[in-house]
């Protein structure tokens, strides 16, 4: 909220500087946004007033101006069309500098000398309605400098409220929090009486009590509404960011201004019977003061006549029944409505108004009154008019009841950790306007006032405590250290573990975004199957991912159009899946996800520049899964499609699927420009993070014993399959298992491969014969034999 | 015994022109072995008289020591040279670079991330996790933001599509929830922070859908502000490693009560006034509270025994600040270049 220092001042004058001022607003929690001169920077101007007029003799469009500055009388040429005798209008004198340092002197414009400018509005940095100079108003003070005649010399202050400071959405509220923070007089303006003029009254119906408890309308007649909203008014609406409308309108915000009340005024006589506060119809329509036309939901609150909804309550007027230049008669509303009644509806339009925004935090509800009569008073001294009595329908068990708080002397002292004089405690609770109901030494008993609805509770009036005695004069004191050790599982990884091997084996970590486009979704999983954001930013960013590979190789696509030719990367986090249409289970899987391609190694003198394939992303994951103690299976898979299917498995542990590896299907590839092998794993992390508690073998001092045995046996025989052969056939005695070659092509039959295995055998207790190890090796050729239908080469 | 001389001397000429070990070991052979000359010449003292054998004999062995001797020093100098041309030979250009595979990166999020999570472990923080798509209860009900609270409006919430509207889930706005399931889990004294991913529905140059937050929580009897302050400056400075008046500021959230905003003094001008801290001097770096006693009551924890506090960070504006990255949405393009640094 933006407001004038100056204005403020009226209200409460601490002796404090502006600097000390924003200083102190900001660390009681109203925090300053922004400190702007309400004015440009200009000097040397002056009220005055044209006495003369003659045509310039040398030019068509300049006239010569007898100027009374007060002190003297000045020629000035002037080229304004609305230069006339008895203007009273800004004047730059010699020696003036305005805006955009602009120097004024003595000058001969077309050979007639000239003393000074008279000056339009924009040219001292105000926003000029006309082509020409700015007309000031007949009271304006000949002779007065104008940054003292408009109290130019001023700040505006932009406050950035808290939700819960709604008493502080106006100039009142703010002086009544600086008035209590340097314990400075409040002093209200000065209010005239309202002499009530005239008897005439309006009905009103309020049909939706809990929505607006408190409905105040007042009747004023024969208004003149070509009358000018008074300058100082326009020049504090024009500070607080608001735009000169028309008298009544601008009267109604300044009194929303100066007390917080969001006000609305109707042409009475475009009112048809009555007013009737109601919920709207549901698909009613109103064509609001905007010009846009909005259909209403039920829950929304309407003020209607008989006929039609007026206005969305609280939040914008409808046209129609707006004060307009015509009007003569006007109904003058001043309501109290419930902060749920208004709280999202403006926004479900688009909509966001200083009504609004008032309402749904807020108003005071005892306000209404002072309001409407403020704003009565303002009016018959601008647009003149006979003032009816107020009317008012009011809900007095829907207005918001006030309860009694307890503030405990100890509660606060414990909560904030210092303590504090019953005295100040108790001026700050009278000073917040608090009625004092009971009190000791040691607890007090209040009714917060109307405005602050927000203390509610013990904590919120300690909060009030600590933030006027000041957060800075809270202490740091170390917690109390009350530690006692826990237990370090040794059969449980941290999730940190394998993201560090990653790191050290050379993968970078990304962080993609958890949402990705339905299309790439739908790559990976079925869509009855994906969660979706109904309210996404973007369609590409809909769907909650089921898998981080589309944000890898989204990843991937853009470093590689950016000339890095070779990633290794890793990303770790949430996947989301739910089968149910209603989303009612939804699965949120911790995962780890990783894509290579380019080559093997970054290029570089000692290797040769080799591709990768499949094998050296097995390779990691194998390695991952061995700080586990438990080893991968690897069986070939058809259900992910966007998977080469000849070149990628389903990875198990413990017979349990965990995840895929696989190079990436050429087709997805190339619909997501990506021009080389790419290949990638994702696996469920939480099976990983089980690890084993090692046990103890001696070691054994007898040597092992090596044997390498080739065989031919179909293509199609996977090589876990011979390995399995190989460890059902043998005794304890083999150790090891490596296979170290596979050969196929001339002297193989194109259906066949050869597959060199090297096994080792060991006894703990002795030394293997000869004759052992040849019998072990027999067994197992011959199972390979019969089973796999193998020849020993 | 005159060849004695003679002997000697061609052996000593042999052994000093030998052309290698091998030369070398058959001339060691041949002059000193069985069949060597000065062995037969022992042989031969024989043919002396008695009296002169042992000054013969002696002399002999003096010479074939000699020549020994001679054939050890040149063996040694022979090896030396040996090795020296072979460690000559052998020499490589060690400034040429190394080959294979290089040490990847964690994302600089995560690095923070582990900094801070590292500090807090150090004080006895546990670290709790908790699910993304969170339901209204535990986003917003469990932490004293009903349905039509006005904060409900400065979330920004992401909803999850349920087709129900009896179901309500959400991208979680803050990691606040964890504080909740912990609280539900977990008796008092609890020492916890949470981090993790978080949304709203937000998208510019100084917001991005999905951020990081790290958020703390310490229940026990007898917790205070004053404990709050100390925590969270001690951790800042320890994060920042460095001395920066730390200011606590009113603010408000539904959560906490009382509530502040954590400002510490720019890292980047010391408190002069820079375009980091918008000319301010003070960072604004996160917001802290006093746990909302209607907080409590939602988790199971009876307000009346227990105080605790709450306070909560972006993890990416601390990154930004630790290292002086400029550009928000850098974090999630992912750019090798930009990975690289870390």
């Amino acid at each position: 909220m933006k407001l004038s220092e100056a204005w403020l001042r009226t209200w409460t004058n601490p002796k404090i500087d502006t600097a000390t001022l924003i200083h102190q607003l900001t660390m009681a929690g109203l925090e300053v946004d922004s400190v702007e001169p309400a004015a440009a920077d200009f000097n040397g101007v002056v009220v005055a007033e044209i006495t003369e007029v003659a045509p310039h003799p040398d030019a068509d469009k300049l006239r010569v101006c007898k100027v009374d500055t007060g002190k003297e009388s000045v020629q000035i040429v002037c080229g304004a069309p609305n230069a006339r005798v008895g203007l009273k209008a800004a004047c730059a004198m010699v020696g003036a500098t305005l805006p955009g340092d602009f120097k004024i002197k003595k000058a001969k414009l077309r050979g007639v000398e000239s003393s000074g400018m008279l000056c339009g509005a924009d040219e001292i940095g105000f926003e000029s309605k006309i082509d020409g100079l700015w007309e000031l108003p007949e009271t304006a003070p000949v002779g007065q400098d104008i940054r003292d005649w408009l109290q130019l010399d001023d700040q505006v202050i932009d406050v950035d409220l808290t939700p819960n400071r709604a008493d502080c959405l106006s100039v009142l509220g703010v002086a009544r929090e600086v008035a209590l923070l340097n314990e400075t007089a409040l002093t209200p303006p000065e209010n005239t009486k309202v002499e009530q003029a005239s008897d005439v009254s309006f009905a009103i119906s309020l049909n939706a009590p809990e929505a607006c408890p408190r409905y105040m309308a007042r009747v004023i007649q024969a208004v003149d509404l070509s009358a000018k909203t008074p300058l100082e008014i326009q020049e504090r609406l024009r500070r607080a960011g608001m735009r000169v409308i028309d008298p009544v309108v601008d009267v109604t915000n300044y009194v929303m201004l100066e007390l917080g009340q969001p006000m609305h005024a109707f042409d009475l006589d475009l009112l048809e019977g009555r007013i009737d506060v109601r919920m709207a119809k549901q698909a009613e329509k109103i064509i609001l003061l905007d010009g846009k036309e909005v259909e209403l939901q039920s829950d929304v609150l309407v003020i209607a006549d008989d006929k039609k909804a007026l206005a969305m309550a609280g939040i914008m007027g409808g046209v129609g029944s707006g004060v307009s230049t015509e009007t003569t008669n006007i109904l003058l509303e001043s309501a109290f409505f419930a902060p749920a009644a208004i709280t999202g509806r403006a926004r479900r339009h688009g909509l966001h108004t200083e009504s609004s925004h008032r309402f749904e935090r807020g108003v005071d509800s005892a306000l209404q009154r002072r309001a409407i009569d403020r704003a009565t008073e303002l009016l018959l001294q601008i647009v003149g008019g006979k003032a009816g009595p107020v009317i008012e329908a009011v809900s007095e068990e829907n207005l918001p009841s006030l309860n009694a708080v307890s503030l405990r002397k100890s509660r606060l002292e414990l909560l904030i950790g210092r303590s504090y004089e019953s005295k100040e405690i108790q001026r700050i609770l009278s000073g917040l306007g608090c009625e004092l109901l009971s009190s000791t030494e040691e607890e007090w008993q209040v009714r917060p006032p109307s405005w602050r609805f927000d203390l509610q509770y013990e904590v919120d009036l300690i909060e009030e405590i600590a933030r006027v005695a000041g957060y800075d004069n809270i202490p740091a004191i170390a917690i109390p250290a009350n530690i006692s050790l826990g237990r370090s599982p040794e059969n449980k990884l941290k999730a940190t573990q394998i993201v560090d091997q990653m790191v050290c084996r050379g993968f970078r970590e990304v962080i993609t975004y958890s949402f990705i486009s339905p299309e790439l979704a739908d790559q990976i999983s079925e869509s009855s199957h994906q969660v979706a954001v109904q309210n996404p930013l973007a369609s590409d960013m809909s769907v909650m991912r089921p898998s981080m590979l589309p944000g890898l190789l989204e990843t991937a696509a853009r470093n590689l159009a950016r000339q890095e030719p070779r990633l290794r990367i890793f990303e770790s986090g949430l996947n989301f899946a739910s089968p149910n249409a209603d989303k009612s289970d939804i699965k949120q899987t911790l995962g780890l996800a990783a894509l290579i391609c380019g080559t093997e190694n970054p290029e570089n003198w000692t290797d040769k520049a080799v591709d990768v394939g499949f094998y050296q992303l097995k390779t990691e994951l194998d390695a991952l899964a061995r700080q586990t103690s438990k080893k991968l299976e690897y069986v070939v898979q058809n259900d992910a499609d966007y998977l080469h299917p000849g070149q990628s498995a389903s990875v198990l542990l413990d017979g349990v699927e965990i995840g895929k590896i696989g190079a990436v299907h050429p087709q997805l590839l190339q619909s997501m420009d990506i021009g080389v092998a790419t290949y990638v794993f994702e696996v469920d992390l939480q099976p990983l993070l089980g690890a084993q508690v090692p046990g103890f073998q001696a070691p054994t001092k007898y040597p092992g014993v090596r044997r390498d045995i080739a065989v031919i046996l179909d293509r199609d025989i996977a090589a876990s399959r011979l390995i399995d052969e190989i460890k059902l056939a043998s005794s304890d005695l083999l150790t090891n298992i490596r296979l170290f070659d596979i050969y196929t092509g001339q002297g193989i039959d194109s259906n066949q491969k050869s597959v060199a295995v090297g096994l080792t055998f060991r006894h703990s207790s002795r030394t293997l014969h000869e004759d052992d190890v040849n019998a072990a090796v027999k067994e197992i050729v011959a199972v390979l034999e019969q089973r796999l239908d193998a020849q020993q080469r | 015994m005159n060849q004695l001389k003679q002997i000697t001397e061609d052996l000593l000429e042999t052994v000093a022109n030998a052309p290698d070990l091998k030369a070398l070991e058959t001339l060691r052979v041949e002059a000193l072995g069985k069949k060597g000359a000065l062995t037969q010449l022992l042989k031969s003292l024989g043919g002396l008289p008695p009296e002169e054998r042992p000054a013969a004999g002696a002399k002999i062995n003096e010479a074939k020591s000699e020549v020994q001797q001679a054939i050890e020093l040149k063996k040694v100098s022979m090896e030396s040279a040996a090795m020296e041309a072979r460690l000559s030979a052998e020499k490589i250009d060690v400034t040429l670079p190394s080959g294979g595979n290089s040490r990847g990166s964690l994302h600089p999020v995560t690095r923070t991330l582990r900094r801070i999570e590292d500090l807090f472990s150090q004080a006895g923080f546990s670290i709790e996790t908790g699910p993304e798509i969170e339901d209204d209860f535990h986003n917003f009900e469990a932490l004293n933001i009903p349905a039509d609270h006005p904060a409900r409006a400065m979330h920004d919430t992401f909803y999850i599509d349920t087709g129900n509207t009896s179901i309500s889930h959400v991208l979680r706005t803050h990691t606040s929830p964890v504080q909740i399931r912990t609280m539900e889990t977990q008796k008092p004294p609890i020492r916890c922070i949470c981090p993790g991913r978080v949304y709203r529905c937000d998208s510019d140059v100084t917001h991005t859908p999905m951020f990081h937050q790290v958020e703390g929580l310490v229940v026990d009897k007898g917790v205070s502000m004053a404990h709050l302050r100390a925590c969270v400056s001690d951790f800042l400075n320890g994060f920042f490693e460095g001395d920066y008046p730390v200011r606590f500021r009113p603010s408000y959230f539904p959560f906490t009560e009382p509530s502040a905003e954590i400002d510490m003094q720019c890292t980047h001008c010391s408190g002069a006034g820079c375009r980091i801290c918008k000319q301010t001097g003070w960072l604004e770096v996160g917001g802290c509270g006093m746990v909302h006693p209607n907080v409590f009551k939602s988790a199971g924890v009876d307000p009346e025994e227990y105080s605790g506090f709450a306070f909560g960070m972006g993890v990416e504006r601390l990154a930004m600040l630790r290292y002086g990255v400029t550009d928000l949405r850098l974090f999630f393009e992912n750019d090798l270049q930009f990975l690289r640094q870390y």
